[in-house]
C-alpha cells in the first residue's frame, strides 16, 4: 500500500519556501498556529506570522488591509470558522475589493469527524464558489497541494484553497504539473467518468480499478479547481462517456457536483450521480467512518457507477 | 493661529459648504442617498483630504500614500463629493451617482473608484482593514498613516472591537479612528437602541489613546489630527461630536433624514441656507 501523507505538511513547507523567497509574504492565523502547521514559519519569521487571536472576521479584514499595504497574506485557519464566520469579509474586503489574499482553509469537509457538525465544513465550497473574483481549489495530495499553493501565489486575484487533514496517498507522479483551472485526467476510459477532488480522488481511482475488474472502463478526472471549472474536460466526459459520477467531501448542494452539472446541462446533457453528504448534518464518528457512512468510499462509488450504467454488479 | 492656518481653516469651511450643497443636489437628483450622515461627516472628510492626508490624485495607488477608509460606507455620497473636489475624478461624474452602470454606487467600490482603498457598506469592516494596512506599514518601517472613519451606531458591530483589540496589541500608533459621533442611527438614538456611552472610556479600556473634538470645527479637527500619535505605542481614537444633517436647519439632529431624500423644495431651502449654488 502506498504511503499516506498529511497534505498540511506539504502546505507548511511550501509556504516557508515562498516566505524565504518573497519578503512580502505573511501568514495570518486565528490562534490555530499549531493545527495550521505554522510553528516553523513563526520560528523563522516571527514578525511575519500575525496571530489575531480567536477573531476570524478580524483575521480576514486584517489580511485584506495587509494586501492593500503591499503584502501577500496567506490566511491559515480551519475552514469551518474561516468561511462561516468571515464570509462577509471574504466577500467584501477580499473579493469585492479584489485583494490578492490566499485563503488557506484547513481541515475542510468531514476532517473534524467526531467533533461534530459545528466543526464539519461541508458547505465551504458552495459558499466560496458563489462569490465573484474568487478561485476555489481542492487539491488531492501533497504534490498538488504544494503546486496549488504556488499557483495561488502567482494569481493576481484571491484564491480559496481547501486542504484536507486526513492522510492520503500521492495520486500524481513527480512529473505532474498543476494548472489552476485545468483538470487532470488520471485514468482513461469511455464507459463513464468519475470526477472527484480532494481526498475523494484516491477513492475514485480505487473505484475505477474495481470497475475495471468487472470489465467497465471508467475515466477518472481530478477536478481540483472547482472555480473556474475546466468546462472542456467536463464537456468531453459528457459527450465521450456514458455518464458522470461526481464525488466530493461536501454537501451535494452547490459544490463540485453542482459545478459539473452546470456545465453538463448547458453543453451536453447526460445522466449524472452526485455523491456527497446528502443535505444533512453529519453524525459523530471519525472522518473515515463518516465517509463510509455516506458511501463516499470505493464501494459506494462503484455502486453509483453501476446504477448509473444500469449494469448489475457482477460480484 | 497663524495666518496660514487661518487661511486653511477658512478654505476648509468653504469647501465643506460647497460639498454639502453638491451632496444634497446629487441625492435629490438620484432619488437615493444618506443625506443626514453625509452632512454629519463632511467636515471630517474635507479636513482629511484638504488638510491632513498625503494622497496624490494623479497616483492613487502610490505605495507611500496615506490610507483613508470610510467604514460607514453608506455615506459614499460625501466621500464621492470630496474625492471629486480633490481631483480623483471629474466632478461632472457626480451626476451619475447611483445611476445604472455608474461606478458611483450607493456604497464605495474599491475596484472601480480611484481613491477608495477598500469596498465598504456592511458596517464593522473598515477598522480591521485599517489595522491590516497599519500593520503592513509597521512591518515595512514605512511612515505613512492610516485613518478610518466609523459611524457611531456602527460600533454596535462586534467586529469593530476585535479590530480595536488587535490595534492596541500590535501597538499601531500610526492608526487613527475617527468616530462620527452624531448620536443617531437609522431608527433612533444610539443610546436608546444599544447604548455606546461611556464611549471614550470604552476605547481607552481597549488600549487606545482618546481625544474628543467638535467634528464640525475644522480648526479643532486639524489640531487634533496634527497631534497624532497622541501617545507613542497606542492607536488613536478621535471622537468627533457631530450632528446628523448639520448645516441645514430642518435636517439637523432629525432621525428621519438618515435616508430621506430632499424634494426639489427641500433642496432649494437647503441651498438657500447654505448660500446658494
Amino acid at each position: 500500500m502506498r504511503e499516506l501523507q498529511d497534505c498540511r505538511r506539504a502546505f507548511a513547507a511550501t509556504l516557508l519556501e515562498l516566505a524565504r523567497s518573497d519578503d512580502r509574504v505573511v501568514a495570518v492565523a486565528n490562534d490555530s498556529v499549531g493545527s495550521t502547521m505554522l510553528t516553523g514559519f513563526g520560528k523563522e519569521f516571527p514578525d511575519r506570522l500575525i496571530n489575531v487571536g480567536i477573531a476570524e472576521q478580524n483575521m480576514v479584514g486584517i489580511a485584506a488591509g495587509l494586501a492593500n499595504s503591499g503584502r501577500v497574506p496567506f490566511v491559515c485557519a480551519a475552514s469551518c470558522f474561516l468561511t462561516a464566520r468571515a464570509l462577509e469579509q471574504i466577500k467584501v474586503d477580499v473579493c469585492y475589493s479584489n485583494r490578492k489574499v490566499i485563503l488557506c482553509a484547513m481541515s475542510g469537509g468531514l476532517a473534524y469527524g467526531a467533533l461534530g457538525a459545528t466543526h464539519h465544513s461541508i458547505e465551504d465550497v458552495a459558499w466560496t464558489r458563489a462569490v465573484a473574483n474568487l478561485n476555489v481549489v481542492v487539491p488531492a495530495d501533497p504534490t498538488e497541494t504544494a503546486q496549488a499553493l504556488r499557483a495561488a501565489y502567482e494569481q493576481d486575484r484571491p484564491t480559496f484553497l481547501r486542504l484536507s487533514r486526513m492522510p492520503v496517498p500521492e495520486v500524481h507522479d513527480a512529473s505532474y504539473q498543476f494548472r489552476l483551472g485545468r483538470a487532470a485526467v488520471l485514468r482513461d476510459g469511455n464507459e463513464l467518468t468519475l470526477i472527484a477532488n480532494g481526498v475523494m480522488v484516491a477513492r475514485a481511482l480505487e473505484a475505477a480499478a474495481g470497475l475495471a475488474s468487472q470489465g467497465i472502463q471508467a475515466r477518472v478526472v481530478n477536478m481540483a479547481t472547482v472555480k473556474p471549472i475546466d468546462d472542456e474536460v467536463v464537456s468531453a466526459a459528457a459527450t465521450e462517456t456514458g455518464g458522470i459520477v461526481t464525488i466530493e467531501e461536501h454537501t451535494v448542494y452547490g459544490g463540485l457536483g453542482s459545478a459539473v452539472a452546470e456545465v453538463v446541462v448547458l453543453t451536453a446533457p447526460r445522466r449524472m450521480r452526485i455523491l456527497g453528504v446528502p443535505g444533512v448534518f453529519a453524525p459523530t464518528g471519525s472522518e473515515e467512518f463518516l465517509l463510509d457512512h455516506f458511501g463516499l468510499n470505493p464501494r459506494g462509488i462503484e455502486d453509483a457507477a453501476l446504477e448509473l450504467l444500469q449494469v448489475s454488479s457482477r460480484r | 493661529m497663524t495666518d496660514a492656518a487661518e487661511d486653511l481653516v477658512s478654505r476648509l469651511r468653504t469647501l465643506s459648504n460647497e460639498a454639502r450643497k453638491r451632496d444634497l443636489a446629487m441625492i435629490n437628483a438620484a432619488g437615493l442617498g444618506h443625506a443626514g450622515g453625509d452632512l454629519s461627516v463632511i467636515d471630517i472628510l474635507t479636513t482629511l483630504y484638504f488638510g491632513v492626508l498625503n494622497v496624490n490624485p494623479e497616483r492613487p495607488d502610490a505605495p507611500e500614500r496615506d490610507r483613508f477608509i470610510l467604514s460607514k460606507g453608506h455615506c459614499a455620497g460625501a466621500l464621492y463629493v470630496t474625492l471629486a473636489a480633490r481631483g480623483f475624478f471629474s466632478p461632472a461624474e457626480l451626476d451619475t451617482f447611483e445611476q445604472p452602470l455608474s461606478r458611483l454606487n450607493g456604497h464605495p467600490d474599491a475596484s472601480k473608484v480611484p481613491g477608495v482603498e477598500t469596498s465598504t457598506g456592511p458596517l464593522g469592516h473598515g477598522l480591521a482593514v485599517g489595522v491590516g494596512a497599519a500593520l503592513g506599514a509597521k512591518l515595512s518601517g514605512a511612515n505613512w498613516r492610516t485613518y478610518v472613519v466609523t459611524g457611531d451606531g456602527e460600533l454596535q458591530e462586534g467586529s469593530v472591537w476585535e479590530a480595536a483589540m488587535a490595534a492596541s496589541q500590535f501597538r499601531l500608533d500610526s492608526l487613527t479612528v475617527i468616530v462620527d459621533r452624531n448620536g443617531l442611527q437609522q431608527g433612533s438614538t444610539t443610546e436608546l437602541t444599544i447604548a455606546l456611552e461611556p464611549l471614550a472610556e470604552r476605547w481607552r479600556a481597549f488600549g487606545w489613546s482618546v481625544r474628543e473634538v467638535d467634528g464640525h470645527d475644522h480648526g479643532a479637527l486639524l489640531a487634533a489630527l496634527a497631534a497624532v500619535p497622541f501617545e507613542p505605542g497606542r492607536p488613536n481614537c478621535l471622537i468627533a461630536h457631530t450632528h446628523k444633517g448639520h448645516g441645514v436647519s430642518f435636517m439637523e439632529d432629525r432621525v428621519e433624514w438618515h435616508h430621506r431624500v430632499p424634494t426639489d423644495a427641500d433642496l432649494q431651502a437647503a441651498l438657500a441656507e447654505l448660500g446658494g449654488m
